[in-house]
């Protein structure tokens, strides 16, 4: 990576980046953001991204990303993940066991509907 | 099989079992089979749901419905209405306090709704890893400005504009700080971040760290800039070593970048970063022993002045916030002064960040305008007391806060509000406590935390505190007297006065803000020898009532220390001599016949 030296340099990154932040011309679908603070992890989040990249990939699920991120504040419902997928709300699901993965990769991601007894919030943060 | 289009939860508390769950579920399971929708609704009996006056409770998801008081005879008109035609029945659904339907009660909680969040802006947004996301969400821009727009006083005129403090504990005005270090004599100078993060409860700058590491990295380096050094530190402590792991990556991809190191976006500004790790000392967050320990001495405060300002790390000029307030820079400066105090309220501008803690439902961060009540805070944003409780006071500022009681929740938080309350708002951790809670104990606890970590060098703090955890002691174990009591606010008074550093200053702070607000509570144990939330083991007791005791066991068979004595059918008893308080057998218990008793 060649050292930025202008403020051109920074809006080509910042452009590029925002459409994998909005997911715009990134070819997927959508993406997985997993919250990987202290608090996620100690309440099993490396659980729960891996049971998500393996649930992922037995389906040949490619179009979706997996990602991750720092605590969003709500620790008592960690593990946390946001589901966003292109054209609909960001939904983010607390209390995300890999079983509850499961059925968000199988109802959300696959089926296109939202678990609703996990939701903590829909929309953008 | 078909996908599962609805989950019902119904509620299986045993309070909805008694107002007749059992049959609400058959008449629904059966109406379902009717209708072939077996397979596509799932019912899953639950727990209780806590709105125990409500049962029998159901509750439809995806769209999360909620129906109260259901009969079998309504049941199924849910599955007939609801389920099969997609009308919710109106006439069934639960009223909120307010008298407002709550269809959807998993949107637009006020835990989100009430929160500005600038220092936390990226946090669960973006992936802490990635450089290139921190830019998206307008990154580094601040930096840039900072290096070809503006010049190093304009930065100062919009911190004072902005009338950001620190946000660490002192609340020092941040652009007073930045400006005593620019103006310094000296051509070697220092930008130091604390994330010493010591309180108990607090939490928000690991947060910051791991979610948002180069919103650190890129405010340093501007206050690098605008001071005049070249070289910065950011001193974590050993027990955040995510945090540490995440910082060293930003740190490294900002070199990458050219936005750390050697001629910084292509100017003739060089400045570096590196970490150290704290050894575990709480004294460490204090800003001359933090710097005594980067030196590599031992970390124990020195007298000030000289302030860091003019004579820092290795006697130099030296710039030193907490993490908080570094993230804050970033967004200040690339909106402006004016932006950020339009914010909060007079005297304390822009967000906090608080870490709700303890008897609170929504535990976790909050970052919200200044000036918002405790109130709201604790009840609207925090959801309130857990279990049906009452609250009871909120801790705030940790070791060196105080209590605020519940008569006071409609205080606005600020910082004079604080002070005058006899607590501080400090890093901002917010330990709520219910009914249930002994405020002497409360107490005891935080002196024992200072006593623990007092560093030893001035007498007032080293011997003064643990003279006063002797005698919170005693008053806990009923041996105290009211001469106690008075010599334990004298001794408070004078450790506070004549301490050298803050950790000495502000010790005594939850011994007399409880006595100023729980001063009955403090006689009580004194005189009377009654614990009012029966939390002190040596004025409590548990006992068992002869008349409810039916003798079923139950309570021996979990005692951890074999303290319950009986046989089958015939009342047990409680050797006090044994027993160490612990509670188990009074959740076991299904007579009521166990209770806590303090005289």
């Amino acid at each position: 990576m060649a050292k930025i030296k202008s403020l051109e340099e920074l809006m080509k990154i910042k452009e590029n980046a925002m459409k994998g932040l909005k997911m715009r011309d990134s070819g997927k679908r959508g993406k997985v953001i997993v919250a990987m603070g202290t608090c996620g992890i100690a309440a099993g989040a490396k659980d729960t991204l891996r049971a998500i990249v393996d649930l992922l990939e037995e389906k040949g699920i490619d179009d979706v990303s997996v990602v991750q991120s720092g605590c969003f504040g709500l620790c008592d419902v960690e593990p946390t993940i946001e589901v966003h997928l292109e054209g609909s709300d960001p939904i983010i699901y607390g209390h995300v066991t890999p079983a509850q993965a499961k059925r968000v990769v199988e109802q959300h991601i696959v089926g296109g509907k939202v678990v609703g007894d996990l939701i903590v919030k829909r929309g953008e943060l | 099989m078909p996908a599962v289009e609805n989950t019902v939860l119904i509620c299986a508390g045993g309070a909805c079992i008694s107002a007749g769950e059992k049959s609400v579920k058959g008449v629904f399971e059966e109406t379902l089979r009717k209708y072939s929708l077996e397979n596509v609704v799932r019912v899953v009996e639950t727990g209780c749901m806590g709105a125990c006056d409500l049962g029998p409770i159901l509750v439809i998801y995806p769209e999360g419905v909620f129906y109260q008081k259901i009969t079998p005879e309504n049941a199924s008109r849910i599955v007939e209405e609801h389920i099969l035609k997609g009308r919710v029945v109106e006439d069934l659904l639960y009223v909120g306090d307010m008298g407002d339907l709550r269809e959807r009660p998993q949107e637009e909680l006020p835990f989100f709704t009430e929160q500005v969040r600038i220092a936390t802006r990226n946090l669960g947004v973006i992936d802490p890893l990635s450089i290139d996301e921190y830019i998206a969400r307008d990154g580094y821009f601040a930096l840039h400005k900072v290096l070809f727009e503006i010049g190093t006083d304009d930065v100062i005129e919009i911190l004072k504009k902005s009338e950001l403090k620190g946000r660490g504990g002192a609340g020092f005005p941040t652009w007073m700080k930045w400006d005593f270090t620019k103006k310094a004599e000296g051509e070697t100078k220092y930008v130091i971040c604390n994330a010493d993060e010591g309180d108990p409860g607090a939490f928000m700058d690991r947060a910051v760290l791991e979610g948002d590491p180069h919103s650190i990295v890129e405010a340093m380096t501007i206050a690098a800039r605008v001071i005049g050094a070249q070289k910065g530190f950011v001193y974590v402590r050993a027990e955040y070593p995510l945090a540490i792991e995440r910082l060293t990556h930003a740190m490294k991809m900002a070199r990458e970048y050219g936005f750390l190191g050697e001629n910084i976006l292509g100017t003739d500004f060089s400045f570096d970063l590196e970490i150290r790790i704290g050894a575990g000392a709480f004294v460490c967050g204090e800003e001359t022993a933090l710097i005594n320990s980067i030196e590599g001495k031992r970390g124990i405060p020195r007298v000030k002045p000289p302030f860091p300002a003019n004579r820092g790390l290795w006697q130099k000029p030296t710039l030193l916030s907490n993490v908080e307030t570094y993230a804050n820079i970033p967004p200040i400066i690339t909106n402006g002064g004016e932006w950020f105090s339009k914010f909060g309220v007079e005297g304390s501008r822009g967000t906090k960040v608080f870490a709700l803690a303890g008897n609170v439902k929504n535990t976790g961060l909050v970052e919200v305008p200044m000036g918002i009540t405790l109130r709201k805070l604790i009840f609207e944003i925090g959801g309130g007391v857990p279990g049906g409780k009452k609250l009871k006071a909120i801790q705030t500022g940790g070791p060196s806060g105080g209590c605020i009681p519940l008569e006071l929740i409609d205080t606005p938080i600020t910082y004079d509000n604080m002070k005058k309350l006899g607590t501080i708002i400090g890093s901002g951790g917010m330990i709520v406590m219910d009914e249930d809670s002994c405020m002497v104990d409360v107490a005891k606890y935080f002196l024992e935390f200072t006593v623990e970590e007092s560093c030893g060098q001035c007498t007032p703090c080293r011997d003064g505190t643990r003279r006063m955890l002797e005698i919170l002691e005693r008053i806990t174990s009923g041996e105290g007297t009211m001469e106690d009591l008075h010599l334990l606010k004298d001794l408070g008074e004078n450790i506070m006065a004549t301490s050298l550093c803050g950790l000495g200053q502000t010790a005594p702070q939850p011994v007399i803000s409880t006595m100023r607000y729980f001063w009955d509570e403090y006689e009580a144990h004194v005189k009377e020898g009654r614990c009012f939330a029966k939390k002190c083991k040596s004025l409590t007791r548990v006992v068992i009532s002869k008349e409810k005791c039916v003798g079923c066991t139950a309570c021996s068979r979990v005692c951890p220390v074999e303290a319950i004595s009986g046989s089958v059918r015939t009342p047990h008893e409680i050797d006090p001599e044994i027993c160490t308080r612990c509670g188990s057998c009074l959740a076991v218990c299904r007579f009521g016949a166990i209770s806590k008793v303090s005289p």
